[in-house]
């Protein structure tokens, strides 16, 4: 890094994270796997203006009915209905709204938790540090989906449930990547001059240090909203999630389970729109990484 | 390492395993209703009767005391009773646990073998379509839902192509002499070639499902620990000295490039746990897993209790050997 000495330089260099975005953008992949995120992001939000169906709306005529490319299937219902008659296409496009929803709801409650403790912990240190250490220490000696599971099960199913459920573990993540950063930028010139200059603990954490750190907290942020996407799909699965009727990937994968045998569509479909936007959403992250890390920048 | 820096890491568990518990304590205070009134369900008794059974679950305690009965309690193995079962839950999880420790084993066993030679040869082949294949892979692999992963399997090959049964561990006809309870293990004891191939067959497809996950994150981990090692100066030197290649990757770079393999092999063994739930609630695996979703749906929370513990207790068992390994073969970290 060149050290800045007149103002005419400063204003002239892009601040970094327009530079590594512009980094990001470079890569094909990581755009496509980006325009997916949003893709789905549009979806969840237009679902009702999208949705050619009520995702509720059940009709036993239409029981089972197979996707409009095999024999009897309807152009009216392309990925064909569920056990109760529903379209699934209408389902995954709610669906969506579930998935994302609780994606974001949990990682931006857990990286605000994360953030406040990881920078307490990383700048204070002593006490404060230890206590925080040790509860991360504890939480983590859970596997994450047990701890779920085992937290559902005594709450009960249910939306609200589901976010505290998650976001009680996984705040540890982030919480683990602000420390670390923390410590290292503790020592940093820019934070000893801050300090000289006679500036609060509070400043320099949160103007100082924290616009600084921010670049991995973004990447670990999108890859754990993969994974929770995920967990939330699995509780679902389960029948500790999410209750019927409402239209999520994970019960509706479930839905199809007992008629796999005749009619694979309605288990099928589901799935692959969770693999599809775990996928891009594991992608970007890969590509957000590569853009901000500077050992990838040559 | 030392005696005493490995005693020293010890001790740093017991901290931690005391947090576990006061969670997992905790986790059942969150119980919407009285577990004596879940116990009883339907069954009618008198006021009396009900008090006393209070008194024998040791409810009617102050919170504090309950805590510690608790702790000591499962420092002595007793979980109490699995109301359902109406068996001690300690003996209701050891019959089920051999079944979900040989679907892990056979899981990582899996993972291990496809993804070092993977990790490996994308590595040695960077940049070639093979490469290419091993990353999209291990992408796909991360970003499966193991639920529908196994379903898809399910579907395939064990109901359209019929080459693989559909649940459960070995087929009804075949007898086995219980020996390990490990069914691998016990057919062969047995002699029963046949036996062994029938739980093979049903381990298959679960094992799979299970250890895909770890495959792929093993097949990342490989590929950039080879890479990296390739390009140090040992590996240099050992080719301008003129070794061949092959005695180059295999005597030299793979030695040190598994290490970070194995370490993360051991801590997402523990990730195997977690995904024992769902893997053996499709392929109907009568292992713990199965156990503890069935056990929520019923209420039976003693038995859920005991398993989350058991669970945790077993993870953080797991990272620590994964902390040694760690450090036993790789002198220059210290703990």
């Amino acid at each position: 890094m060149t050290l800045l000495t007149n103002s005419a330089e400063i204003s002239a260099e892009p601040s970094p994270i327009v530079r590594n975005l512009k980094m990001f953008a470079r890569s094909r992949l990581s755009l496509v796997s980006i325009l997916v995120v949003i893709g789905f992001f549009l979806l969840a939000i237009l679902a009702p203006f999208i949705a050619p169906h009520d995702p509720n709306e059940t009709d036993l005529f239409l029981r089972l009915l197979p996707p409009f490319w095999l024999e009897g299937g309807d152009i009216a219902y392309p990925l064909g209905c569920d056990a109760l008659g529903r379209d699934i296409l209408s389902r995954i496009i709610y669906g969506s709204r579930v998935s994302i929803f609780i994606g974001l709801s949990v990682i931006l409650i857990a990286t605000t938790i994360g953030i406040i403790a990881g920078l307490a912990a990383g700048f204070f240190g002593g006490w404060i540090d230890s206590a925080i250490s040790r509860i991360v220490d504890i939480l983590l000696a859970f596997p994450y989906l047990i701890f779920a599971i085992a937290l559902m099960a005594m709450m009960g199913p249910g939306l609200q449930n589901i976010l505290i459920a998650l976001a009680y573990k996984e705040w540890v993540i982030p919480c683990r990547v602000v420390r670390g950063e923390v410590l290292s930028a503790r020592n940093a010139e820019y934070v000893e001059a801050a300090k000289a200059s006679g500036a609060s603990d509070r400043y320099i954490m949160v103007r100082e240090i924290l616009p600084n750190i921010l670049s991995p907290v973004i990447v670990v942020s999108t890859v754990r909203m993969a994974h929770v996407i995920i967990l939330e799909a699995s509780l679902s699965f389960l029948g500790l999630g999410i209750q019927p009727p409402t239209a999520s990937w994970g019960s509706m994968v479930a839905d199809g389970r007992v008629f796999m045998l005749e009619s694979w569509w309605v288990s099928t479909f589901p799935g692959l729109a969770i693999l599809l936007l775990v996928l891009a959403l594991n992608i970007a992250s890969q590509g957000l990484r590569d853009a901000f890390d500077p050992k990838f920048h040559d | 390492m030392s005696f005493g820096r490995f005693f020293g890491r010890l001790l740093q568990l017991f901290p931690v395993l005391l947090g576990v518990g006061f969670i997992v304590f905790f986790m059942t205070e969150l119980t919407p209703g009285d577990p004596v009134e879940i116990m009883l369900g339907d069954t009618q008794v008198t006021e009396e009767q009900e008090i006393a059974l209070r008194h024998d679950m040791g409810l009617d305690l102050p919170i504090h005391e309950r805590f510690v009965k608790f702790i000591s309690n499962t420092v002595t193995g007793n979980f109490g009773l699995s109301f359902y079962h109406r068996r001690p839950v300690a003996e209701v999880i050891g019959e089920r646990l051999p079944a979900t420790i040989e679907l892990s084993v056979v899981a990582l066993i899996f993972a291990l073998i496809t993804s070092i030679p993977l990790g490996v040869m994308a590595a040695i082949k960077k940049n070639t379509l093979l490469d290419r294949v091993a990353t999209v892979g291990s992408l796909f692999g991360v970003s499966m839902p193991g639920f529908w992963f196994g379903i898809l399997l399910l579907l395939l090959f064990a109901v359209k192509l019929q080459w693989l049964p559909v649940s459960g561990r070995i087929g009804y006809d075949v007898e086995v002499p219980v020996v390990t309870r490990f069914l691998l293990i016990d057919t062969l004891l047995a002699g029963s070639w046949s036996g062994f191939k029938d739980a093979l067959a049903h381990i298959f497809l679960p094992a799979i499902t299970l250890g895909l996950p770890m495959a792929a994150i093993l097949t990342r981990v490989t590929r950039t620990s080879m890479l990296e090692v390739v390009n140090q100066d040992y590996i240099t030197f050992a080719e301008a000295k003129g070794l061949r290649k092959r005695v180059i990757i295999f005597k030299h770079a793979l030695k040190n490039a598994l290490i970070p393999t194995i370490t993360v092999a051991a801590i997402e063994t523990g990730s195997l746990l977690g995904g024992n739930m769902i893997v053996e609630t499709i392929f109907g695996w009568p292992g713990l897993g199965r156990l503890v979703v069935e056990s929520i749906f019923i209420r039976n929370y003693p038995l859920v209790q005991a398993a989350v513990l058991f669970y945790a207790v077993t993870y953080v068992m797991l990272n620590f050997v994964a902390d040694i390994l760690y450090t036993k073969m790789n002198p220059k970290v210290e703990l």
